[in-house]
């Protein structure tokens, strides 16, 4: 089996005699028989953990939970700076967490949850921050301002549970660079190793926020439900 | 470059990141630091549960968790630092769920709770089936809230100390950078997790779980025990490791071997298990999960990950079809010696989590006593940590910088592969340092490995380039992992009679 790697500008082919595993093992296998110096991250081999996030034949996939195939081609995640290989710095993606304020902001006191409030934000705290999400979305792409979907997923977790008083200030907080900028062109959903629809998340936290008065900037301004690049932003 | 804070965390797993609220809340500045990225830390890997005696589904008390937790420890724990772990556990559970963890709940309304092995009452609080990955997320969400900084991918080299011996800082290597960096702080706090890939791929370890804390402070003088006490899962699949979770068995899984029949207790103790299954495997038997009986909608509603898993990596699907496991090393019972205040045997340093020892487990883990340790001691090591700093930082002392064991590293050639040396140690570990032991197995793995630390300046790396070189960082880990195996086997020899995880012939 050969498979290709985009190493810095180079796209490099690796002949593995080895059939039927995970392209995290091929990696490994790579790494310690072929070539020392290949950089990629790992951990827990089973999907959780969110470190071994790239892109197979241009689609993000999590290499541990992916069969390697003959003629694969692996480069690193997009939208974020390559460090070296197949490693990409996530800091300005983490980042968007803080700056979306993804956080429990005030407990109210004495709420009990019962099986739905469970239910409600289950899949959106299954994310694994593994930042699939923005590599694949084209807001986040061509403004590295934009809160974007593992944010605004979290933002919704939060906002969506019961024991957060404080939810208009969660809302006001994701109006700028935030819930309007999506297009809803849904490749984030497409990509997600957890089934999480941010996009959907991000639908409900417009709804929540047309509740406190917000609307559509760009529908307010153009008439027309057109965004600055021309594509529909309903 | 030199930093500074009040308190330095090492390690951004449950552990170090609760450590990293609770002395911020004191009053103290923090930094944390992680080879990788905080949520990409083993914890997020735990399934099962967090113990506390909320007794939300039948009766329990903390005194039968305490009865549990010392009956588990074969005598090898301290009964007032379990006393103390099992009182805090409802409290720990409350601030979980007070941040926003999303545990699952019963039909009234209650943090619902499932018996792992070894407890007598339905004990673990559970968040579906990513119980560790919830836990961890939201204690991230809850150091951003607190604008705590953490500092991603980089790697602890050494502890480092003053001309008094107290220590007061670390030697880091930013990996992306390839630089070395001073840290210095008032108090350090070792979060950075157990050993248990000393077994290589016969572990369920998140790769990351190498011991480098464990190391660095037996490098810097602090006292280790019970490094022998390794704790093997019984069932983890047979060609990757990865954990079939104990649900599986206790949902009414049964054990098979080549010949399909039943050979041991499924329910046991995880030790006694391991040995039944390892006994089995001498005979030259394979051993089969059998959870077919269960039927596909338990099996997708119950364990849905150990499916995709099976089939991923052994291309059987557990509805129709037995699943080949075998045992490995799980969780790491030895560590860093600490008193009930977190404090290791050097002054300014403090240790948690699965690194440090606070005798809680003593030669055998109970399931869910892991997540309750972290945050109860997670706890307390921030909060003492802090108070220390606090009333220690004026005081006047530089930090003793000298070479050591990372020009040591730099200067290795790079004649023998370590990478299969790695595969090397982690074979015979599993065979000979392993679920059964005898004394001359020991004796020549402890032979072993110092033929290969004498030979270290021979495994030199081959990548020579600054930027983001993991093929110097895995051979940093190898190199402190050899230290640890040392200790583990050392341990082992002084032992002379079986107890729990330590079983000896
Ligand atoms: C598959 C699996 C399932 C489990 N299930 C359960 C369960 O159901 N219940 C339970 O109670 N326990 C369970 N455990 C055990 C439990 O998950 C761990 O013991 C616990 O999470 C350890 O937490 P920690 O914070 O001490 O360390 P970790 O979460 O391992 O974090 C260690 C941190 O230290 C950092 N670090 C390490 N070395 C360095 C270095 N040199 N420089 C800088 N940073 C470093 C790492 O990057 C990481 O951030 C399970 C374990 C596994 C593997
Ligand atoms: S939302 Fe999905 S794709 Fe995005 S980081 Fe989370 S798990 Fe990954
Ligand atoms: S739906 Fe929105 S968040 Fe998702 S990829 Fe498209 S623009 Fe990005
Ligand atoms: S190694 Fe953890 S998600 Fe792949």
């Amino acid at each position: 089996m050969k498979i290709s790697i985009k190493r810095e500008d180079n796209i490099i082919k690796y002949e593995l005699d080895l059939k039927d595993i995970t392209l995290l093992e091929a990696l490994n296998y790579i790494k310690s028989n072929l070539d020392n110096t290949l950089a990629f991250s790992s951990g827990c081999r089973s999907s959780v953990c969110g470190s071994c996030s790239m892109r197979v034949n241009e689609r993000e996939e999590l290499a541990c939970n992916y069969k390697v195939q003959d003629g694969d081609s692996i480069e690193p995640l997009k939208n974020m700076s390559v460090i070296r290989d197949l490693v990409v710095d996530m800091d300005s993606a983490y980042k968007t967490n803080f700056k979306a304020k993804a956080w429990l902001n005030k407990l109210t006191q004495g709420v009990s949850l019962n099986h739905d409030d469970e239910k409600r934000n289950e899949v959106q705290s299954d994310c694994i921050l593994c930042s699939a999400c923005y590599s694949a979305c084209p807001v986040y792409a061509v403004n590295g301002e934009f809160l974007g979907p593992f944010a605004l997923t979290r933002v919704w977790k939060y906002v969506s549970d019961k024991r957060e008083s404080d939810e208009k200030s969660k809302i006001d907080n994701v109006q700028s660079n935030g819930v309007w900028d999506c297009t809803l062109c849904n490749e984030c959903t497409l990509v997600c190793p957890q089934d999480i629809s941010s996009k959907a998340d991000i639908e409900k936290l417009r709804a929540k926020s047309a509740g406190y008065g917000y609307m559509d900037p760009s529908f307010g301004s153009f008439g027309g439900g057109f965004g600055f690049d021309g594509s529909p932003s309903f | 470059m030199n930093y500074k804070s009040d308190v330095l965390i090492i390690g951004a797993g449950g552990a170090g990141l609760t450590a990293a609220l609770h002395a911020k809340e004191s009053g103290a500045s923090v930094r944390v630091l992680t080879k990788e990225y905080p949520t990409r830390s083993q914890t997020c890997m735990a399934q099962g549960g967090m113990n506390a005696a909320l007794a939300n589904v039948s009766e329990d008390s903390v005194e039968a968790h305490i009865a549990n937790t010392l009956k588990s420890a074969h005598g090898e724990a301290d009964e007032e630092a379990v006393r103390f772990m099992c009182s805090e556990a409802i409290n720990a559970v409350e601030w979980l769920d007070s941040i926003g963890v999303c545990f699952s709940r019963t039909a009234d309304s209650k943090i619902a709770q499932r018996t792992l092995g070894g407890a007598s009452a339905p004990r673990a609080c559970y968040a579906q089936d990513y119980t560790g990955l919830k836990i961890l997320h939201t204690i991230y969400d809850r150091c951003l809230s607190q604008d705590i900084e953490i500092l991603n991918e980089k790697y602890l080299l050494d502890i480092l100390k003053d001309e008094s011996g107290v220590v007061k800082g670390a030697k880091v290597l930013d990996i992306r950078s390839g630089d070395i960096e001073i840290y210095e702080a008032s108090a350090v706090i070792l979060a950075s997790g157990g050993y248990s890939r000393i077994y290589d791929k016969n572990s369920t370890n998140s790769t990351a779980s190498t011991g480098d804390g464990i190391a660095a402070a037996s490098r810097a003088g602090a006292k280790l025990i019970d490094m022998e006490f390794v704790q093997f899962h019984p069932t983890a699949l047979k060609n990757s490791s990865i954990l079939i979770s104990e649900s599986a068995r206790g949902e009414g899984g049964y054990l098979l071997n080549s010949k399909g029949k039943r050979f041991t207790n499924e329910l046991a103790p995880r030790d006694v298990v391991s040995r039944a299954i390892n006994d089995e495997i001498n005979k030259g038997e394979e051993i089969f999960l059998d959870i077919r009986h269960l039927g596909e909608e338990l099996i997708n509603e119950g364990l849905p990950q150990e499916r995709k898993l099976a089939k991923l990596y052994e291309n059987v699907d557990p509805v129709h079809e037995l699943i080949p496991v075998r045992p490995v090393a799980h969780y790491t019972m030895g560590g860093i010696e600490v008193d009930n205040k977190s404090k290791t045997s050097l002054d300014g340093l403090y240790a948690c989590g699965e690194c440090a020892n606070h005798r809680v487990h003593g030669a055998n883990r109970l399931g869910g006593n892991s997540l309750l340790e972290i945050v109860v001691f997670g706890k307390e090591a921030g909060l003492n940590a802090a108070k220390y700093a606090l009333e220690t930082k004026n005081a006047q002392s530089e930090l003793v910088l000298e070479d050591g064991f990372f020009e040591e590293i730099k200067e290795c050639k790079n004649e023998i592969d370590f990478y299969a040396k790695r595969e090397h140690v982690g074979n015979m570990f599993y065979k000979d340092v392993g679920i059964v032991r005898t004394q001359e197995q020991l004796k020549s793995a402890l032979l072993e490995v110092k033929e290969l630390q004498a030979s270290l300046n021979l495994m030199g790396v081959s990548d020579k380039s600054k930027v983001y070189n993991t093929n110097l960082v895995e051979f940093i880990e190898f190199k402190n992992m050899l230290e640890v195996c040392e200790q583990v086997v050392s341990s082992a020899i002084k032992r002379e009679v079986s107890c729990g995880a330590h079983y000896i012939v």
